[in-house]
């Protein structure tokens, strides 16, 4: 004989990743390193403006490494190693995100220590769906939008658009030749992530980097003052 | 698609949840969807059927609740659903806000299970 009652749960289908993301973000700020996720559709540009970001960083004297999730290949953090930076590729096995339990068995398996580092960059998979909603334990959250895909992005991924903090527009150095709508892009982010801080880069003359880096250093900065006990004076 | 990962982990706790209230079986479970989860309901409703396979959940029903977006805006003091996620902004006055209160929910709320004993009656 059945009898059916309810039984009230309450429990977030994700509390899992969400505990463990908590777990890192504090991991992150005992070690004093901040930490980026960089999202975008595939192709827009995420390992080319990474490779250009560790460059200007290793220059001025900063240490910053990177975690690369890709569906198959590790050609990413090949190309990432080129900077001089440490990277590590987190292959997903056609997994279409990153979650925080592979950032922390990658972690300890790159076998790096957090404490060296001033930055740590995620490059997510190529997705602008799936992606938004797993907190990797990051700081930032930055989504990048290439001007060859499309002005209209923001609102048809607007999950995206909303959980991520900043926006970077790409590949400005060829705005002109694909007729990209400045306008009708801020338009558009700005609908869905009223205020969102936004900045135009360019991976191949280096146009923007050094306004996002230097936006990275003044968060990066209050994070420290937020938690001072991660650098006594 | 990141459904039926999301389905699997919908499963795992919901079974686990069963299990501890020592559930024979579970008719349907209950989930609060938020338009902002990120997660699309129809792929979610397909991964369940996948993944409650050989659990104890075989044969239940997903019953999913959408929960809408909702809003502060400062002007107005006052918090109201926002109609359309792909402007945000106040419906009353048209302020632009970026103050979510809800909607972005992935929540088990409960299960209907029956249970392993038959009640003494
Ligand atoms: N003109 C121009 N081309 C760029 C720029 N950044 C990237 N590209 C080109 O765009 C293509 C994709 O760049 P990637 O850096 O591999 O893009 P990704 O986002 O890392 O790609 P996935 O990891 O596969 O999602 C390459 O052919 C790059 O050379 C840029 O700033 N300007
Ligand atoms: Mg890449
Ligand atoms: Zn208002």
């Amino acid at each position: 004989m059945n009898n059916p009652r309810i039984l009230e749960i309450r429990r977030g289908v994700l509390e899992k990743n969400d505990l463990l993301a908590q777990q890192l973000r504090t991991r992150f700020n005992e070690a004093g390193v901040y930490v980026v996720n960089l999202v975008s559709s595939p192709g827009a540009g995420k390992t080319a403006l990474l490779e250009v970001m560790l460059r200007h960083l290793r220059e001025s004297g900063l240490n910053a490494g990177a975690l690369v999730g890709d569906l198959a290949t590790d050609n990413d953090a090949k190309r990432l190693a080129r900077s001089g930076a440490p990277a590590h590729q987190i292959e997903t096995g056609g997994n279409c995100h990153l979650e925080a339990d592979m950032i922390s068995d990658h972690l300890a398996e790159w076998g790096i220590d957090l404490s060296d580092f001033d930055y740590l960059f995620i490059e997510n998979v190529g997705n602008l769906v799936c992606p938004a909603s797993y907190d990797l334990g990051e700081h930032l959250r930055a989504v990048m939008l290439s001007v060859t895909e499309g002005e209209d992005k923001p609102l048809k991924y607007p999950t995206m658009f909303n959980s991520s903090d900043v926006a970077l527009i790409t590949k400005i150095d060829i705005a002109e030749a694909v007729e990209f709508d400045r306008k009708a892009a801020y338009t558009n982010i700005q609908a869905i992530r009223p205020g969102m801080v936004t900045f135009e880069t360019s991976a191949k003359t280096g146009r923007g980097v050094d306004a996002w880096l230097s936006y990275l250093a003044e968060r990066r900065e209050a994070l420290h003052t937020a938690a001072p006990e991660a650098e006594s004076s | 698609m990141h459904e039926l990962s999301i389905a699997y982990n919908l499963v795992d706790i919901a079974s686990q949840a069963a299990q501890e209230a020592g559930a024979s079986g579970v008719d349907a479970v209950y989930l609060r969807l938020g338009k902002l989860s990120g997660v699309e309901k129809d792929a979610l409703l397909f991964g369940y059927d996948i993944a409650i396979k050989g659990t104890l959940l075989e044969g239940s029903r997903l019953e999913i609740e959408d929960v809408p977006v909702m809003v502060y805006c400062p002007v107005c003091d006052a918090v109201s659903e926002l109609p359309d996620i792909q402007l945000f902004c106040c419906p009353q006055c048209g302020t632009p806000t970026g103050d979510i209160r809800q909607g972005k929910e992935l929540e088990i709320l409960s299960l209907e299970i029956d249970d392993e004993q038959p009640a003494y009656s």
